[in-house]
């Protein structure tokens, strides 16, 4: 009986996001539907950003890496082929770049594959340390993938970067992906892997010490992690239409940071609501600005003060809620709670 | 015929220069409560990190049901039917009392990763099966009623408790318990030796463990084994050890020479 209504509630909410989906989409100017755009992909990153950084407690500092791969491989499996070899100005394309083409699905699942692949690779020398060591390797990783964008020109184009990227991307995929990702990480978390991967963040030894390979659960963990961040860098280079090496700077894994840490590490419902927070307020608050009257006096225009008033925020809001927003509690726990408490007074 | 479930053969542990454990042998018979003491630093904790395979011994075998299981990897020995517990607790600290339990069921609850993703049935009959199975046993240590708790806001000895249940859901067959009685009072070290007494007839452990506490030691084991400066200066019944000459002047000091 519990299960069933469970189960309706679930469907329910996921019928809801649907149908706001597809609401927006048709519905919504191109200015508003932008910035839901570029929440939903923030969104699909953050949250698996969370799955590797705030459930396995691992910190790693390397979704860019990921987010650069998946947005390459998808600029390259949509621009047709002709395109290609005119748009490759420093040198001539490698013939395997102009023999990649495939439809926008494809894409985005060999963007996440790709990434995935990498992890793979990647968990054998970076889970050999832990803690800030753990950082500093990842942190290389999201280096070397930048600078490899920027020098091997027959691959990406170099410092110019893949223009005229088909623009697939609308907000039924983004949404919908953000959905999906939504759902997989919350059934992961609340599955035996999930412990585990909650053990592994506690107490490495003792989970070791109850049969738990925390290799190998680390592993899954990063690699489900990357593929849903792959996932998003194929749909952010669709929307943007424009990919360049630079976008994948430490900068985007530092936005990432902000938002999970905001949200409360290890929460994935905190991931999504600090995600709208902060990508949102980052369109939000550009009235601050342009010239504010306050009581007939004029503040004038300060270009960037939104950015000041931003991380004023920021601080407030790390003091007065020093886990995040949700700790590591999802909503369904926070509505269980307020419901046991009325029942109690 | 020969009943031992885990021999320790002929172990030599350096830690640099340092000899932690000098060519230390020993038998734990099946069904035994076997005692591991001595003074501070004499390797016994040690001792346990070699057999649950932290450490990789300098020389000499472990072997554990007729089986060599020397350099075993820690998740592997579980899975051999060892379990152990910590000299401080060492409990989850983000989860509650029956999801630390559940985490011991780990290895024994069957489903894929895609098949969690994707909430296939087997995924509810397993999370149901094991959440029934680690009730059962928290009842059985009568901290039921804490099993949405906290891990971390219980009393100490209720976490010790909670510690030594979790390791049993790993059903092992040799329990390792590194000073179980550790900070508790006369009341709770009493409560823990009938529950350690009870878990032993009810899941026919066998118990090797780590103490301080002599009086706890010699209700409990049936054989102790005295180390110091990692050797061996003891083997037999508690209540001789702690009238040897030998065990004597390691705890209170030499007057021989004085």
């Amino acid at each position: 009986m519990k299960i069933l209504s469970n189960i309706i509630v679930k469907l329910l909410l996921i019928l809801a996001a649907i149908l706001f989906i597809s609401y927006s989409q048709q519905s919504l100017d191109s200015y508003t539907l932008g910035i839901l755009n570029n929440i939903g992909i923030f969104a699909i990153l953050a949250l698996s950003y969370n799955l590797i950084n705030g459930v396995t407690g691992q910190f790693s500092l390397e979704p860019n890496g990921f987010v650069a791969i998946g947005a390459y491989m998808t600029a390259i499996l949509l621009i047709p082929a002709d395109t290609k070899s005119d748009m490759y100005a420093l040198v001539d394309p490698a013939p395997v770049i102009l023999h990649m083409h495939s439809g926008f699905l494809m894409a985005l699942i060999f963007s996440g594959l790709a990434a995935m692949l990498v992890a793979m690779l990647l968990s054998f020398p970076v889970f050999r340390v832990r803690g800030d060591y753990l950082a500093i390797v990842t942190l290389g990783f999201g280096f070397i993938i930048r600078i490899f964008a920027m020098n091997s020109p027959a691959y990406t184009n170099g410092a110019m970067g893949l223009n005229d990227i088909p623009d697939s991307a609308n907000f039924l995929w983004i949404g919908g992906i953000a959905v999906v990702t939504f759902v997989v990480m919350l059934n992961v978390i609340s599955s035996k892997f999930g412990r585990a991967m909650k053990a592994v963040r506690d107490d490495e030894d003792a989970a070791a010490a109850m049969g738990i390979n925390t290799f190998k659960i680390k592993t899954t963990a990063f690699m489900t992690s990357a593929f849903f961040e792959g996932v998003g860098g194929g749909l952010l280079a669709s929307f943007l239409t424009t990919i360049s090496p630079d976008q994948f700077s430490f900068l985007m894994t530092f936005q990432l940071l902000i938002i999970i840490v905001l949200g409360g590490l290890g929460s994935m419902s905190g991931a999504l609501l600090a995600t709208i927070l902060v990508m949102g307020s980052m369109e939000w608050l550009r009235f601050l600005d342009s010239d504010i009257v306050i009581f007939g006096h004029h503040t004038g225009a300060h270009p960037g003060m939104r950015m000041v008033i931003f991380a004023v925020l920021l601080i407030i809001m790390m003091l007065f809620a020093r886990r995040g927003l949700f700790g590591d509690q999802e909503f369904g726990d926070l509505i269980k709670k307020l419901f046991s408490r009325r029942r109690n007074s | 015929m020969s009943t031992s479930l885990l021999e320790i053969r002929n172990i030599t542990m350096q830690f640099g220069g340092v000899t932690a454990i000098d060519d230390l042998s020993f038998k734990v018979d099946t069904g035994d409560i076997y005692g591991l003491i001595g003074p501070n630093g004499a390797g016994k904790t040690t001792i346990f990190n070699i057999i649950t395979g932290n450490y990789y011994p300098t020389k000499g075998e472990i072997y554990f049901d007729d089986n060599d299981i020397t350099g075993t990897k820690p998740n592997h020995i579980v899975t051999k039917g060892i379990a152990r517990t910590f000299q401080n607790i060492r409990l989850f600290k983000s989860m509650s009392v029956l999801e630390n339990i559940m985490i011991g069921f780990h290895q024994r609850t069957n489903y894929s990763y895609p098949e969690a993703i994707l909430r296939f049935p087997r995924y509810f009959q397993n999370e149901k099966r094991i959440k029934t199975e680690a009730m059962g046993i928290l009842e059985e240590f009568g901290i039921a009623d804490y099993a949405n708790n906290a891990a971390t806001a219980l009393s100490y000895g209720n976490q010790r408790k909670v510690e030594i249940a979790r390791a049993l859901a790993t059903q092992p067959k040799l329990l390792l318990l590194d000073e179980p009685a550790a900070g508790m009072n006369p009341i709770e070290t009493e409560d823990l030796s009938n529950i350690i007494h009870k878990i032993k007839k009810d899941y026919d452990l066998t118990v090797l463990l780590i103490e301080h506490d002599m009086k706890f030691v010699n209700a409990m084991c049936n054989k102790v084994t005295v180390l110091d400066y990692g050797e061996m200066i003891f083997e037999g019944k508690p209540a001789d050890a702690i009238v040897d000459e030998k065990v004597v002047s390691a705890y209170l000091g030499d007057f021989t020479h004085a």
